[in-house]
């Protein structure tokens, strides 16, 4: 048997700090957990847990490679930037440490993803997956092992909730969710852009559908009439024949709910086409591949749902954007802003409680966060942020005319 | 009627692009009995290859072609010494298994140096249509339809006509035997997939302008779909190749303007299912023995 030295020390190591972890927890931050409805299945104990050690290491779990692979490289940038950061400060408590790794976009890589993470690297938490399907996947071991994922972007709809129709304890995100952008949407059309009859494309995915759906209620509700659903796949690149069919029907505008390479090739095939009436979509329009492949001519009057501007920058915001560019080359979008946000929601509650597991999770909840996407504490019953939507339009290939949309 | 014509040009510009994909994997398959899983990554380099050249070195439509079917066509030749050459005495599931191997060398070599990011285009051909009657055709349907067009007439005319496209087909018939006859072998397949991968260089250029964009993964779907074009026209036959490629194109795209989107990959693959029921050969195969 070769046991090495490393090992037989880091778990000495281990085994001590989990003592003191738990000599020490009863004392502080704890005290409100009474009255958690949560987390009475997973951790019958109060919200404990160990001490944090001088370096931290949080998880950073993204789609990397893979079709999906800008919103997770982007958020994988931004979560760096958020630790870089956090280990700039001189009065931080201990030095934080990402574990970097790839899911591919794919559900099942992501649990492999997390398990590596939480039994191999040992991580405190996790930041991502970018998109709701491997977000979603990856709860439930958070939940069972104490170790909570805060999503920047699984909007999905009820993406927190298990079957039973309570929150998976352990999980959190920081964006709104996808009935609430296309809720926003379809006022905003309704009353802003006066249209009347819409066309409604959706990728055949949870994210186009829960979009398309959550549109069409509010906007059928409120009087307006759906002319006409295009479903198309993801991948799809050759969308003429939905061009032409819609061609003979009477609409005044066209809400796309998909990701970036379709959409773009949506509005270009329309445009293309000759199509003129107001081109309105959800964040999936929020990426610059979207903006470079429809370009500069064809990006007017498109309007969609974001939770970033960097219009009127706060002065964190501007520092972000600089670091950002300095550091990548380029402007941060959406998704690097949200990822951040996730970032520093962990470390600072990681810092505030100085212990992982139910004490960390327990901060979380209680967060009243500010972070570059706005401010916002969490709705108890869904694990989502109250926050306000954003509708941007999209000016010769620039964002501009930032309104906030409420949605009742 | 109108739109059913307007649909019909649709699926005629998407199916141009899955047959000269398809030719590629018809012509490897006829000489080698190699299923070229790696083709639909050289139809993303050709993409790759008109991004650089039409960016960088400010190259107009048919320079660029051109550039994008050699270096296509070179890297064709440089994949089957590489990779298949050594393998060729090797049991047959070898070949396709490093076929699928040096498929994901290519995409993931170049998202490694390109990233992830999509790469568009600057506008190389003007922005025009034509209107006749009910039907419009954009300049780019135009140059799509003719360029595979005066692609598949060359090709043929190669293969029917020169001395090489003799002992293409030669070396197909019989390997041996071409061998016996003093053709040289390696250089017969090496052209084969010069030529192959040249078309599917054509192609990469042409569907990078049309959809204004290049990813590193682009070739993954456009690369199954022309193989089960070769398949449905009968796999080492070049005419079925392009009919099948077509076919293919138009049954999409008239699957998703009459019926429901989601059920086109259904459909489309249930009436390929159904032709090789009743035509196990493909429509324009030769059913012959395998010889043991």
């Amino acid at each position: 048997m070769n046991f090495d030295v490393t090992k037989k020390s880091a778990a000495v190591f281990l085994s001590a700090a989990m003592l003191a972890g738990c000599s020490s927890a009863p004392a502080d931050s704890s005290s409100d957990a009474a009255d958690s409805n949560a987390g009475s299945e997973t951790n019958t104990e109060q919200a404990s847990g160990n001490k944090v050690s001088d370096t931290v290491k949080i998880g950073l779990n993204f789609e990397l490679t893979g079709e999906l692979s800008d919103y997770g490289i982007k958020e994988l940038n931004g979560a760096k930037i958020a630790i870089k950061h956090f280990n700039e400060r001189e009065d931080k408590p201990f030095t934080v440490e990402g574990v970097e790794i790839d899911d591919k976009g794919d559900t099942q890589e992501s649990i492999t993803a997390i398990t590596r993470l939480v039994e191999q690297d040992g991580v405190v938490g996790v930041v991502g997956p970018a998109t709701s399907g491997a977000s979603i996947a990856t709860y439930d071991f958070a939940s069972q092992k104490a170790t909570p994922v805060i999503s920047p972007s699984a909007t999905q709809v009820n993406a927190m909730m298990k079957a039973d129709g309570t929150p998976y304890e352990y999980a959190w995100r920081v964006c709104f969710e996808d009935s609430v952008q296309g809720a926003g949407m379809a006022v905003y059309d309704y009353e802003t852009l006066g249209a009347k009859k819409v066309v409604i494309f959706n990728a055949n995915s949870d994210y186009g559908r829960g979009l398309a759906d959550a549109f069409k209620t509010k906007f059928t509700e409120l009087g307006g009439e759906i002319v006409d659903t295009v479903e198309f796949g993801a991948g799809d690149k050759d969308f003429s024949s939905y061009v032409t069919r819609i061609k003979s029907l009477d609409y005044d505008c066209i809400y796309i709910a998909g990701y970036y390479n379709e959409s773009a090739q949506i509005v270009n095939q329309l445009k293309a086409d000759g199509v003129s009436v107001p081109i309105t979509g959800a964040d999936g329009f929020d990426s610059a591949d979207f903006r470079n492949q429809i370009g500069k001519d064809n990006a007017n009057d498109i309007f969609y749902t974001t939770a970033y501007t960097s219009a009127d920058p706060s002065d964190e915001l501007k520092k972000f954007i600089d670091d950002y560019q300095a550091e990548y080359g380029e402007e941060p979008g959406m998704f690097a802003a949200l990822s951040y946000d996730a970032t520093n929601l962990l470390l600072s509650s990681l810092e505030a409680t100085g212990e992982d597991g139910a004490a960390l999770n327990k901060e979380i909840e209680n967060a009243n966060f500010s972070g570059i996407t706005g401010s916002f504490t969490f709705d108890k019953d869904t694990h989502t942020p109250n926050k306000s939507i954003l509708i941007v339009e999209l000016v010769d290939g620039e964002q501009a005319n930032t309104t906030e949309q409420k949605v009742d | 009627m109108d739109q059913f014509l307007q649909q019909l040009v649709n699926g005629l510009s998407l199916g141009s692009i899955y047959a000269l994909v398809a030719l590629g994997y018809t012509m490897v398959y006829g000489i080698i009995k190699l299923i070229n899983f790696a083709h639909g990554d050289v139809y993303m380099i050709g993409a790759y290859t008109a991004y650089w050249v039409t960016t960088y070195f400010g190259l107009s439509f048919l320079p660029a072609l051109l550039v994008c079917m050699v270096v296509c066509g070179l890297l064709g030749v440089l994949i089957e010494r590489i990779a298949y050459k050594p393998l060729r005495k090797a049991p047959r599931i070898t070949a396709l298994i490093t076929a699928i191997g040096v498929s994901y060398v290519i995409e993931y070599t170049t998202q490694f140096f390109m990233g992830t990011s999509v790469r568009t285009y600057p506008p190389l051909l003007p922005n025009q249509s034509w209107t006749f009657g009910p039907i419009t055709i954009t300049y780019l349907q135009f140059v799509i339809f003719s360029v595979t067009l005066v692609l598949c007439v060359l090709l043929t005319l190669i293969i029917q006509k020169t001395k090489i496209g003799r002992a293409m087909r030669a070396v197909s018939a019989d390997e041996n035997a071409a061998k016996l006859m003093g053709i040289s072998v390696d250089n017969t397949i090496s052209f084969t997939f010069f030529l192959g991968s040249a078309l599917a260089g054509a192609a990469g250029i042409l569907v990078g302008i049309y959809y204004n964009s290049a990813t590193p993964l682009m070739g993954m779907v456009p690369g199954l779909k022309a193989f089960v074009a070769a398949v449905f026209g009968g796999i080492g036959s070049i005419p079925g190749a392009m009919v099948g490629g077509l076919f293919i194109g138009i049954c999409e795209t008239l699957v998703t303007a009459y019926g429901n989107s989601m059920y086109r990959d259904a459909i489309v693959y249930g009436i390929l299912i159904l032709v090789l029921i009743i035509r196990p050969a493909g429509l324009f195969g030769k059913a012959e023995k395998e010889k043991v």
